[in-house]
């Protein structure tokens, strides 16, 4: 999803061709997120069939460009206009392998919790070294997606911690499961305030 | 009697520190073998009463271990006496603590050369060298300012400045940025990495992970023990991962 609309962002700014979009959006995002060639046309030939953009004749080197329709324009506004939702996001594996690993007896809590600390604190400190390289290089945009990691690292730490200690005050034994309860629905909020009359 | 260690200014060879509390004993530091070598950071996490504190103190020859051996720039702790222990701390070893410890009634440039001074170097070698500390850390305009004239953030770079002045190679922070605000405590972790970079070792205890991240390296203490480490910095071409 993020991919595609990613992509799509690119032809804000004039029409493009297959390959530079993948130059583009590695340029974008700083290498964040390294795309291969095959899934840059496979998105390419999507955004065409859903007719967000439409083959607009080849450049100088013949090449084929594609430029954003009007449905494109709209499907981009629409994107920056909406916040990413729960539902959007991946399953969080760390959270469900912690929760199981909770509530299943004989399981070492503590150590795999440490583990896990191991592993986000090198992430961290790997990224910390990699902001510091961005404010050198007064890379701004590149600083504001590592603080994006780096944000979320610290918050899973802290979780992490709180996650033992929890388990550790109940004298390691296991949790017994949680009780089913329904998230609260996107938009529930705004649902409850109804409609201005 | 002692082989200097070379590359390495911190060396800990399987220590451990016992207190005894009435008929109970208590293991502080239990078997721990750490080395810190310059131009190295490493922080070390952990719960309280996990044995960072003695750690600090046993590094900065402040404590001494109940087995095994301490090295400080390739020097034999145990080897020492307390003449020569004082001078080993005084020439090569500056802490820098979470409430500043600087002196009030001295200005920011006569605590950094104070250290100097005791060692003997004359008053404005001295004066010289702690001007060129307080320029490294981006306080020259503040050389003349008293403690209270300067904001917790500058007070504690002109610890980190004083920590570091002379020969000293060897810096040791007790939660040094306790007492700040997260972009002070950057600033002061901006001057620590770079007096680091610039050739010091140094152990920073730590339990925000946000600024143990400065770190190269990062071990956890857990009763006494070191029970993980990250390891050493990975180069850089090495972190950038796969799509997702």
């Amino acid at each position: 999803m993020s991919v595609r609309l990613g992509l799509l962002a690119l032809f804000a700014d004039g029409p493009k061709y297959g390959y530079q979009l993948r130059t583009e959006f590695e340029a974008r995002t700083g290498g964040t997120w390294p795309l291969n060639v095959g899934q840059v046309y496979t998105t390419l030939e999507r955004l065409e069939r859903d007719g967000l953009v439409a083959g607009a004749g080849a450049n100088d080197e013949g090449r084929t460009v594609y430029a954003m329709t009007e449905a494109g324009r709209a499907a981009l506004t629409a994107w920056f206009d909406t916040p990413v939702a729960e539902i959007d996001r991946p399953r969080n594996e760390l959270a469900i392998k912690l929760l199981m690993a909770a509530t299943t007896e004989g399981v070492d809590v503590p150590d795999v919790v440490q583990r896990q600390r191991t592993e986000s604190m090198r992430l961290l400190r790997d990224c910390t070294g990699l902001r510091r390289d961005a404010d050198a290089a007064d890379d701004m945009a590149g600083m504001l997606l590592l603080d994006n990691v780096i944000f979320a690292l610290e918050g899973e730490l802290r979780w992490l911690d709180h996650v033992e200690t929890t388990v550790l005050r109940r004298g390691g034994k296991a949790l017994p499961p949680a009780v089913l309860r329904r998230r609260p629905r996107a938009g529930a909020a705004r649902d409850a305030a109804g409609p201005a009359r | 009697m002692t082989a200097a260690v070379t590359g390495t200014v911190l060396r800990f060879d399987g220590v451990g520190r016992t207190y005894r509390s009435g008929t109970t004993t208590v293991r502080a530091l239990d078997g721990v073998t750490l080395e810190v070598g310059p131009g190295e950071l490493v922080a070390v996490m952990g719960p309280s009463g996990s044995g960072k504190s003695t750690l600090l103190a046993i590094a900065g020859g402040l404590d001494a271990p109940t087995t095994g051996r301490v090295w400080v720039e390739g020097h034999a702790l145990d080897g020492l006496s307390a003449t020569g222990l004082a001078r080993l701390r005084r020439d090569h070893i500056g802490y820098v603590f979470q409430d500043f410890n600087l002196v009030s009634g001295l200005t920011a440039a006569e605590n950094v050369a104070l250290p100097r001074e005791l060692a003997g170097a004359g008053v404005r070698t001295a004066r010289r060298e702690a001007l060129a500390a307080l320029a490294e850390v981006g306080l020259s305009g503040e050389a003349g300012r008293f403690p209270d004239q300067l904001s917790g953030g500058q007070q504690q770079r002109v610890a980190v400045a004083r920590a570091l002045i002379g020969r000293r190679r060897l810096v040791l922070a007790d939660e040094p940025t306790g007492a700040l605000d997260s972009a002070t405590g950057q600033t002061v972790l901006e001057v620590l990495r770079a007096r680091v970079d610039a050739g010091a070792a140094g152990i920073l205890v730590t339990h925000e992970s946000r600024y143990a991240g400065w770190a190269d390296r990062i071990v956890f203490l857990r009763d006494g023990r070191i029970r993980d480490s990250t390891g050493a910095r990975p180069r850089p071409e090495q972190l950038l991962g796969e799509p997702r």
